[in-house]
């Protein structure tokens, strides 16, 4: 019960001035940004709820939001949107208001395949080579062995997609690639969507 | 005047030197940026031998951030030094700024402004943003107030404080507006289970409840209410009193439940409202206010249809024919990030899997050759059968209503009789479509283009329908005008007689009027067509949730239950459970509400049972969506179809448009129900109202424009700006296709080019920018970082000189930009490229082949 109580005034401990420059900086309206507060104080530990704006979350307790949970790209968001020195993929309030905000209803297709690609990118080598399409079909096919390519139908299919989007046809897909030819997806911008 | 003079002579110098010296900061800047990036290189170039190089970099950057981070603070406080400084030099601050340094300055602020607004859609962490945002933020509140003189000065400050308060209002009031949004976390829940598209059902049933709501509004607001507040009571005169025949079973439910007895007698149909020009203490005018209520019905939905189908095409900037991407997009864009439930996220990796396998199928099956003369016989063979099946449910209906008709005119049949149209009409609708599909299976088209057909043969169906239905009714009207002229008589020579017989027995009292129960009256054709399509609907909505409750809830309940003690594992096998059908349900709202925008000039009450039936239905299909579907197997894209419902919605609009016109122009109203009882047509109400409360010239000058040679001209004209129109939007088009073809062309080019001479754009040193300290293959170059933090500041209006000394310090990229490109096409061509780097100098390319004929093939063969 005493839950609910700091809950409550978790609220009013947001910064009135951050919360307009959250505002200025995201795609997220006041009520959407006081709900992920909300949210993100409810995944720290009681003693640390005071600071909340300060406190970095651990990737499995973000790990365990009901938003999270069953997305594939789950650890790769985490890493993307992570700003963690030590590299454990833990999220501070911004980076978790980054996300939300990328993630919105409103936020620019562009951000969003900028952003796509990221996650996609496995390696962080700034292109999608055929490692990371192996890698992105598999996370797409799911864990079940009945359920994965033969290496024969990956093998066909990350060459089909090199023929399609390799534009300069360098072995890879970058980011301008990439974007020309998620841009003309239709349904792109309206899958690429988390809410709250 | 010397004095001025030499005033402005001072001013001019103090302005002069406040420029040099902040031309000498940004200078310093630069060079401490440069210098600091140099460093920064260098040090990773020794990280990168050494083992823990992540650690060094991630300090690297932090320190570098902390230096710019101060580099920052210092150029402020050198800029407020400065600027206080001129102002305490000179007595007058803001006379003291040239013009020009005025608008440079004013520039400034712009782009900071810009800036402002424009940063959410960087891809930048949040704590560069912060900063960035806070310094521009600082910048425009200093140099704003300096904007403007003397005077303007005031004014200026009183526009941007006001200017400020409206981007807050609006802000608020977005807020407001989304808060106001009804359903948010239901559809949310929805939409983690299933997905973006069933989702999509669902805020197309809640903007549909918003579109009946201002329905609702209008036409309670403007003829219910009023005619109930201030009309004559019930019981008043003939066309509101239940006759004295019905008067017994007026009130069983049986008889309401028909929409007859008291319910047809009161104002939710046509026929109970008074052809009395003005009521109340108000005066208002009832016949004119339903009439134009009728109208704006119209009006109003056409232009929301109309606004949000553009705003659709707007949004949706892609033109998904595309067939270029089929697999990019398959891998890029088949996952829903909405889905937050493990189950559907099976469902999900299982029909990606599918859709993975099925595409690589088809491309390799496309080449193969089969037997096409059985493929096409067995097309035409089923469309021959689905054309027999619309062609026998139209006749059917049409059959029903006929004998509906002889039904109405005998006494006493059964309840199946009374409703055998609403009955026939909606299990049509129940079987055809799996009728259809079952069909369909022996097309053996691609499942995206078979849900096409079967939404175009649905659509067919409920269209022949409906149109069949109407046709029957105006049949029935037709008799029913017949039928009222005889009655026509028979009531005026009744009331005549009763007057007479009462004059007869007493002169001198006026005779004590007829019991309007007993009046006898015409047969009200409005009325009927009124009940129609409130019964229409009312069983419409009783089909669908007994479908929902039978079709789903009970089945998933026996599929659940009973699988424990069953031969077969029902779950998996046969029966399993029901996917939710998002077109069928779709198809369905959109043809309701044709009947409800055909019903309610009629009935005025029918679209309040809408919204309540959209309200329960929001309710009702959410929790049986929840409880006792699976999601779908077959992706279904959301989007794109959004636009085709609207489509679909429009159509019917002006479908349902067109039989309420008709019978508003050319059938004449009921001569005793009715507000326009008594004219020779209904419109006609609008020229009593323009002769009667208008001064005369408006009514001379609404005669001109009704007249027929004014008309047709205008109608003409019309025609022809949609002529010309179509053909300014076809060359639009065809401009864009061409540009779209150059831009390609272009782009290739560039690809090449960039294949050899890398380069960097603005989107890729974002890229790196923010490219995690963790990065363990790269380390991305500093300079291009520096370069960037730099340029969103807007500060330096000149090119950093010295860049393309940079290049050297890179032997790989020069090297390959020497060795692959002709060194006089760069320079000429893209000269811009000279300063820029290789985004990943030394860096192992992980393919083999060497850069130069990748150039010739690439130029050769163009990939669109």
């Amino acid at each position: 019960e005493s839950g609910s109580g700091a809950m409550g005034g978790s609220a009013s401990l947001l910064p009135r001035d951050a919360l307009g420059e959250y505002q200025e900086l995201t795609f997220l309206s006041k009520q959407e940004i006081l709900l992920a507060y909300k949210r993100f104080s409810e995944l720290l530990p009681k003693e640390e709820r005071e600071n909340a704006c300060t406190a970095r979350i651990p990737k499995s307790h973000i790990l365990m939001l009901p938003e999270l949970r069953a997305n594939p790209f789950q650890h790769r968001i985490c890493h993307v949107f992570s700003t963690s020195e030590t590299g454990d993929d833990s999220m501070s309030f911004e980076d978790f208001l980054d996300m939300l905000s990328v993630f919105s209803d409103s936020a620019t297709s562009d951000i969003k395949s900028h952003y796509a690609f990221r996650i996609f990118d496995f390696d962080d080598d700034g292109t999608l080579d055929r490692k990371d399409l192996e890698q992105l079909v598999n996370c797409l096919t799911g864990q079940g062995e009945e359920s994965r390519l033969s290496s024969a139908e990956m093998e066909q299919l990350i060459q089909n997609i090199l023929e399609e989007s390799d534009i300069d046809k360098d072995g890879t897909i970058n980011l301008s690639e990439f974007q020309h030819v998620v841009s003309r997806s239709p349904d792109f911008a309206s899958s690429f969507k988390i809410v709250l | 005047e010397d004095k001025e003079e030499d005033e402005s002579k001072k001013e001019d110098n103090g302005s002069q030197q406040n420029r040099a010296s902040r031309r000498k900061n940004y200078q310093r800047k630069n060079r401490d940026g440069r210098k600091a990036g140099e460093e920064g290189s260098q040090k990773k170039d020794r990280g990168k031998t050494a083992p823990t190089k992540d650690q060094k970099e991630s300090e690297n950057k932090e320190k570098k951030t902390t230096k710019k981070g101060k580099e920052g603070e210092n150029k402020q406080k050198k800029d407020r030094k400065s600027s206080t400084s001129s102002a305490s030099s000179n007595s007058s601050d803001e006379e003291s700024l040239s013009q020009e340094e005025l608008t440079m300055l004013m520039e400034q602020v712009e782009q900071k402004k810009k800036l402002i607004s424009t940063m959410r859609n960087k891809p930048w962490r949040m704590v560069k943003k912060l900063s960035v945002l806070r310094e521009a933020q600082d910048f425009v509140e200093k140099f704003e107030g300096a904007l403007g003189k003397g005077k303007g000065k005031k004014l200026y400050a009183y526009k941007m404080m006001m200017a400020k308060k409206w981007v807050k209002f609006k802000r608020d009031f977005e807020n407001f507006k989304t808060q106001c949004i009804p359903w948010e976390m239901k559809i949310k829940e929805v939409e983690s289970h299933f997905g973006s598209s069933v989702a999509s059902y669902f805020i197309f049933l809640r903007w549909m409840y918003g579109v009946n709501l201002v329905l609702f509004g209008l036409i309670f607001g403007l003829v219910i209410i009023p005619e109930i507040l201030m009309g004559m009571p019930y019981g008043s005169m003939p066309r509101k009193t239940v006759p004295r025949a019905e008067q017994a079973t007026a009130m069983d439910f049986s008889v309401l439940w028909d929409f007859e007895g008291y319910i047809k007698y009161s104002a939710l149909f046509y026929g109970y409202y008074n052809n009395q020009r003005t009521i109340g203490w108000l005066k208002y005018r009832l016949p004119m206010a339903y009439f134009m209520v009728g109208i704006s019905v119209f009006g109003y939905s056409l232009m929301v249809v109309i606004r949000s189908m553009a705003r659709n095409a707007n949004e949706s900037t892609a033109d998904g024919d595309d067939d270029n991407f089929i697999f990019s997009w398959k891998m890029f864009t088949s996952w829903d990030y909405l889905i937050g439930n493990p189950e559907t996220a099976d469902n999900k990796f299982a029909s990606i899997t599918t859709s993975f396998k099925e595409s690589i199928v088809d491309e390799q099956e496309s080449n193969k050759d089969e037997n096409i003369h059985l493929r096409r016989f067995l097309r035409v063979l089923a469309n021959v059968l689905i054309i027999c099946c619309l062609c026998g449910s139209g006749y059917l209906i049409y059959f029903v209503v006929k004998r509906s008709q002889t039904f109405s005119k005998m006494q006493n049949v059964g309840w199946y009789e009374r409703n055998e149209v609403e009955i026939v009409m909606s299990l049509l609708g129940m079987f055809c479509p799996p009728l259809f599909e079952t069909i369909a299976a022996l097309e053996n088209y691609h499942p995206r283009i078979g849900l096409k057909w079967q939404l175009g043969r649905i659509f067919a169906l409920f269209l022949g329908n409906l149109y069949t239905f109407l046709l029957a009714l105006m049949d029935d009207v037709n008799d029913k005008l017949a039928e009222e002229d005889v009655v026509k008589n028979i009531t005026h020579w009744t009331l005549l007689g009763h007057h007479n017989s009462s004059a007869g027995n007493d002169s001198t009292v006026t005779p004590p009027p007829l019991d309007p129960a007993d009046v006898p009256r015409g047969p009200c054709w409005e009325t009927t067509v009124g009940i129609e399509f409130m019964r229409l609907t009312v069983s419409d909505i009783l089909v669908t949730y007994i479908t929902i409750l039978v079709g789903d809830f009970i089945r998933a309940c026996f599929v659940r239950f009973v699988n424990y003690c069953w031969c077969w594992d029902l779950e998996a096998g046969f029966p399993s459970y029901a996917e939710f059908d998002i077109s069928g349900n779709v198809l369905g709202l959109v043809f309701n509400q044709g009947m409800i925008w055909m019903g309610s000039f009629y009935a005025p009450g029918l679209v309040g049972i809408n919204v309540l039936r959209l309200l329960t239905s929001m309710y009702f299909q959410c929790w049986a969506v929840m409880s006792s579907n699976v999601p779908h197997e077959r992706v279904f894209k959301a989007s794109k179809s959004n636009n085709f419902y609207m489509g679909l919605l429009l159509l019917i609009l002006f479908l349902s448009l067109l039989p309420v016109a008709y019978t508003i122009m050319s059938l004449p109203p009921s001569f005793d129900c009715g507000p326009f009882s008594g004219k020779k047509r209904m419109y006609e109400v609008i020229q009593e109202t323009i002769e009667l409360d208008f001064p005369h010239f408006v009514a001379k000058i609404f005669s001109y424009v009704a007249n027929p040679g004014l008309i047709i001209p205008a109608i003409l004209l019309m025609i022809l700006a949609i002529y010309y129109l179509n053909a300014v939007s076809q060359a639009y088009q065809r401009a864009n296709a061409e540009l779209k073809k150059k831009m390609q062309m272009q782009r290739e080019e560039e690809k090449n080019k960039r294949n050899n001479k890398a380069s960097t754009n603005a989107t890729l040193q974002d890229l790196e920018d923010i490219l995690t300290p963790s990065t363990k293959t790269e380390s991305a170059p500093k300079e291009a970082e520096d370069k960037k933090t730099e340029s969103p500041n807007g500060t330096s209006p000149v090119r950093k000189p010295g860049r393309g000394a940079a290049l050297d310090d890179n032997p790989m990229a020069g090297r390959r930009g020497a060795a692959f490109t002709p060194p006089s096409q760069v320079f000429v061509t893209q000269p811009w490229t000279l300063g820029n780097r290789a985004p990943y100098p030394g860096q192992p390319r992980p393919w083999g082949h060497p850069p130069g004929p990748v150039l010739g093939r690439g130029r050769g063969q163009p990939h669109y």
